[in-house]
């Protein structure tokens, strides 16, 4: 049996109030919201981010990592490798990018059920487009990861494929050139006469396949970026209308790749054992999976629940979403922009930069971060260990805000950081607002780009604020702070 | 082993310093030039009688030869020192341990910097190729930490400890105003400052040390030899410099409101001078102003203040140009300017006209005339958690 072991993902803490856009846009905009990622994220750390809770939950190390997106960091150059190396996976675990194409994330998604090891599908989309227009107000920004792989006694199976189809045609939906701001549609008529057969015979394909029927299917999930054709499609699949899941238009918007893979490990958060739950894909063809919760989804609590995630967030200004995006180009502040980093000392120190992995001395537990050879206070040499510190939380001992100092988004929030269990770190927080920032915040570590200097994407951790269901931050007292 | 100094060994005979200021139609060349022709003429030499130079700059230069080259020293060794914003006061300790340790019969320190030719305010280290995961904050931001960790330590309600910290910078911009060569001569009410916007915590700009470009230069020999070139020269009682290992930033024990590399900094330098009791034996002190939070620790740190304590010596005038011991009387590098490799020089340029009673009447200390003869020179560079610290002592009088 093979299926899916474990399955996440990641929203950003920020979100977009479709309303505020037409009146700095002339147009666009919407009811709802939709999820927009900070400055320091991008396809890359959404994905990380996703994937953490998943990898987290699994005793099960995976053999390949396939990194769907349509928003690339990087061209020529492996993005998965990053997520690789900021999840610690093994070496011999293969790290390979499915970029471009909204349909990545479902190929990806195919390739590790049919076979092989276990692997990690995860995507990661920050959605383009233009002011005012339909892929900015409908677009989200979002990761989402899956762990696929056959049934074990440590690791079952929480949902089986057990049918499968797809139909592939060459037609002009939407497409864009690399590097522009902007997806170009056809008109959007022709785009549904296309998908609509297209996605009625996969479906039924893969429910044959299966030995199912439509009214077997208990949750159908939707994905595609053609929203029209989504939309028709359903009512001839022969699907109670019940059984239609949220496709999360209303408050997350549409992350593009991320999507399918999104809206899958939200509706197995809601499934229950027995289940046929089917996932429907429409982008550049039609893609159908049908999968059966097993009795192990019962027992499986998601670390970050998707629903808690959606309810979740912040409100963030139309102008300030648009200076991130770079559509609103404002004066940088008056210093320095940061040098590009050494590729061959990140290499030197990707344990750190990426895996967030301190070292610890032996003798006096000293937890030394960055590690180091030499303990502090005069201890022993070469006799550390590894302390990976990703998933430790903290306490803040003393913060500032800089507002001199650059950042693609001034002004920088910033504190010293003392971990649980031992270590401090003076680290750049993000996720929050200065004022809610002071001694005794409790945080937690977070994947993030700091800047972008030569077209070299500069990852690290950054600090951000636990918060309680209300949305404010979690605090100490004082006294324990210290 | 053991840090035993070199005690009334060695005399500083010659001092000059260019004002500081945006000397933007002045070069490098220039500065190094003026500075150390005014300290030959004080000392009654010429280039060509110094034996060895040593010249201080964090990153307007490279080598001795910026130095030979502006001064056309022919056939002279010249070193060019670092230790960030301490380089001026490493450049004096070079100067004077090789004169110590017989090598040369005289030697000059040139502490110098060329600061707004950058563009940029504040200061900008040069970029060195690292893995992307150091920190990049400004100075101030780093030095902002302070307040609340010692708010919250002593129990200081925070906008009161805000008022305290910008009376530092009101009383230096005071003894800066009385200051020709000094960069800001404007005196600043504690209401101004605080009323500043906020540029990093709870620092305003005028709780920053001003930005300039300058020079100061120091001419050293051996003590015996002193009386050769001044009737009045400074003779060196301590120079001890701590280099931090960053403990401070990894360690939770660390609680931002102490800097243990001036505290052990300043201990090595009193038992090298053989002072017990900084606050009653000292005339004056200079010290490294760099941001108002950091004269209020330092005045714990040298041994001025009690713990817990300086914040009330301060209100209370303790450190004010007619107090107790005053701090700064120059202006220091909030009213004077901070052109970071000459701070530490012209720190020794302030010990050097007050204690030969050459300040200008309306600053100078009472304490001299008291009968106090030591001054002391603080000088720092890098941030809290990770920091050089250097204290110099010198005085008039020879050890009996």
């Amino acid at each position: 049996m093979r299926g899916i072991l474990a399955f996440g993902g990641h929203l950003p803490h920020r979100r977009l109030d479709r309303s505020t856009i037409a009146a700095v846009a002339g147009g666009g905009g919407g009811k709802g919201t939709r999820t927009v990622a900070g400055y320091d994220e991008d396809a890359t750390t959404l994905a990380v981010e996703a994937a953490r809770g998943v990898v987290r939950s699994s005793p099960v190390v995976p053999a390949a990592l396939w990194f769907a997106t349509t928003t690339p960091t990087y061209a020529d150059k492996t993005n998965a490798t990053a997520i690789h190396a900021a999840l610690r996976l093994p070496p011999q675990t293969m790290a390979a990018d499915m970029v471009g194409a909204a349909r990545s994330s479902v190929a990806a998604l195919v390739a590790g059920l049919a076979g092989g090891g276990p692997t990690l599908v995860v995507a990661g989309d920050v959605r383009p487009g233009l002011p005012g227009s339909a892929d900015e107000a409908a677009g989200a920004d979002a990761g989402a990861a899956l762990l696929v792989g056959d049934d074990t006694a440590v690791a079952p199976v929480l949902a089986e494929l057990v049918g499968r189809a797809a139909r592939t045609e060459e037609f002009l939906d939407r497409w864009r050139t690399p590097g522009d701001g902007r997806t170009r549609q056809w008109e959007e008529r022709f785009g549904e006469k296309r998908y609509v057969p297209l996605g009625t015979a996969a479906f039924a394909a893969a429910l044959a396949d299966a030995g199912l029927t439509a009214d077997d299917v208990t949750r159908l999930v939707i994905a595609s970026p053609h929203a029209r054709a989504a939309k028709a499609v359903v009512r001839g699949l022969g699907v109670a209308k019940e059984a239609l899941a949220d496709d999360l238009g209303a408050t997350v918007g549409n992350p593009g790749a991320t999507q399918p893979l999104l809206l899958l490990a939200a509706a197995l958060e809601q499934a229950a054992p027995g289940d046929v739950v089917v996932l429907l894909s429409l982008a550049d063809g039609a893609d159908a999976l049908v999968f059966r919760a097993t009795d192990a989804l019962a027992a499986h609590e998601p670390a970050r629940p998707i629903a808690d995630q959606v309810a979740a967030g912040a409100p963030l200004p139309y102008p300030t979403f648009l200076r991130w995006r770079g559509l609103l180009a404002t004066e940088p502040p008056r210093r320095p922009e940061p040098a590009r980093p050494s590729a061959s000392a990140a290499s030197r120190n990707a344990d750190w930069k990426f895996g967030f992995v301190a070292s610890e001395d032996r003798t006096s537990g000293g937890v030394h971060m960055p590690p180091a050879r030499a303990a502090m206070h005069g201890g022993a040499i070469d006799d550390m260990e590894a302390r990976p510190m990703a998933d430790v939380a903290g306490t803040v001992v003393t913060s500032t805000v800089d507002r001199l100092a650059y950042s693609p988004s001034p002004p920088i929030v910033f504190a010293v950081v003392d971990f649980d269990g031992g270590g401090r770190l003076p680290v750049e927080l993000t996720d929050c607002d200065a004022d809610e920032i002071g001694i005794g915040v409790r945080v937690e570590m977070t994947f993030r780009r700091l800047f972008t200097a030569d077209g070299i994407a500069n990852y690290f951790w950054k600090a951000r604020p636990l918060r309680s269901a209300d949305g404010t931050v979690v605090r100490v007292a004082a006294e324990q702070a210290g | 082993m053991g840090s035993h100094g070199i005690r009334d060994r060695v005399a500083i005979v010659g001092m000059g310093c260019t004002p500081f200021a945006e000397h933007f139609d002045r070069g490098l060349d220039d500065l190094m030039v003026d500075a150390t022709t005014e300290a030959l003429a004080s000392a009654g030499i010429e280039r060509a009688d110094a034996d060895a130079w040593w010249v201080g700059t964090a990153q307007s230069g490279m080598s001795g030869i910026m130095l030979a080259k502006a001064l056309q020293l022919e056939g002279k060794p010249v070193t060019r020192v670092e230790n960030m914003c301490a380089t001026g006061s490493e450049a004096l300790r070079a100067a004077s341990y090789a004169v110590a340790s017989g090598a040369y019969d005289l030697a000059v320190a040139v502490g110098v910097e060329k600061v707004k030719d950058s563009g940029y305010q504040g200061l900008n280290a040069f970029p060195i190729p690292t893995d992307g995961t150091n920190r990049t904050l400004t100075a101030a931001a780093m030095f902002s930490m302070v307040l609340p960790a010692y708010a919250e330590r002593y129990g200081v309600e925070p906008d009161q400890l805000r008022r305290v910290v910008a009376r530092i910078a009101s009383k230096n911009h005071s003894n800066g105003a009385k200051n020709p060569k000094a960069q800001f001569r404007k005196e600043m009410s504690v209401d101004a400052i605080c009323a500043m916007p906020a540029v990093a915590g709870q620092l305003g700009v005028f709780d920053c040390a001003g930005v300039a470009d300058g020079a100061a230069v120091a001419v050293v020999c051996r003590a015996e030899d002193a009386h050769r070139y001044t009737d009045t020269p400074l003779y060196v009682k301590a120079l001890s410099l701590v280099a931090g290992n960053g403990s401070g930033l990894i360690d939770p024990e660390y609680d931002y409101t102490t800097f243990p590399e001036i505290a052990a900094a300043g201990a090595d330098a009193y038992a090298q001078a053989g002072i017990t009791d900084p606050r009653s034996e000292l005339a004056l002190a200079e010290v490294h102003d760099c941001f108002t939070p950091t004269e209020l620790v330092l005045m714990e740190d040298l041994g001025f203040s009690a713990r817990g304590q300086a914040w009330e010596d301060c209100e209370s005038g303790v450190y004010d140009l007619d107090g107790e011991l005053p701090v700064n009387p120059d202006g220091g590098l909030k009213s004077f300017g901070h052109p970071v490799g000459a701070s530490g020089l012209r720190m020794m340029y302030e010990a050097w006209l007050q204690l030969r009673s050459e300040a200008p009447v309306e600053r100078q200390v009472a304490t001299v005339a008291q009968g106090r003869s030591l001054a002391l020179t603080h000088n720092l560079g890098g941030y809290p958690g990770e920091m050089v610290s250097f204290v110099g002592i010198v005085g008039t009088e020879p050890s009996a």
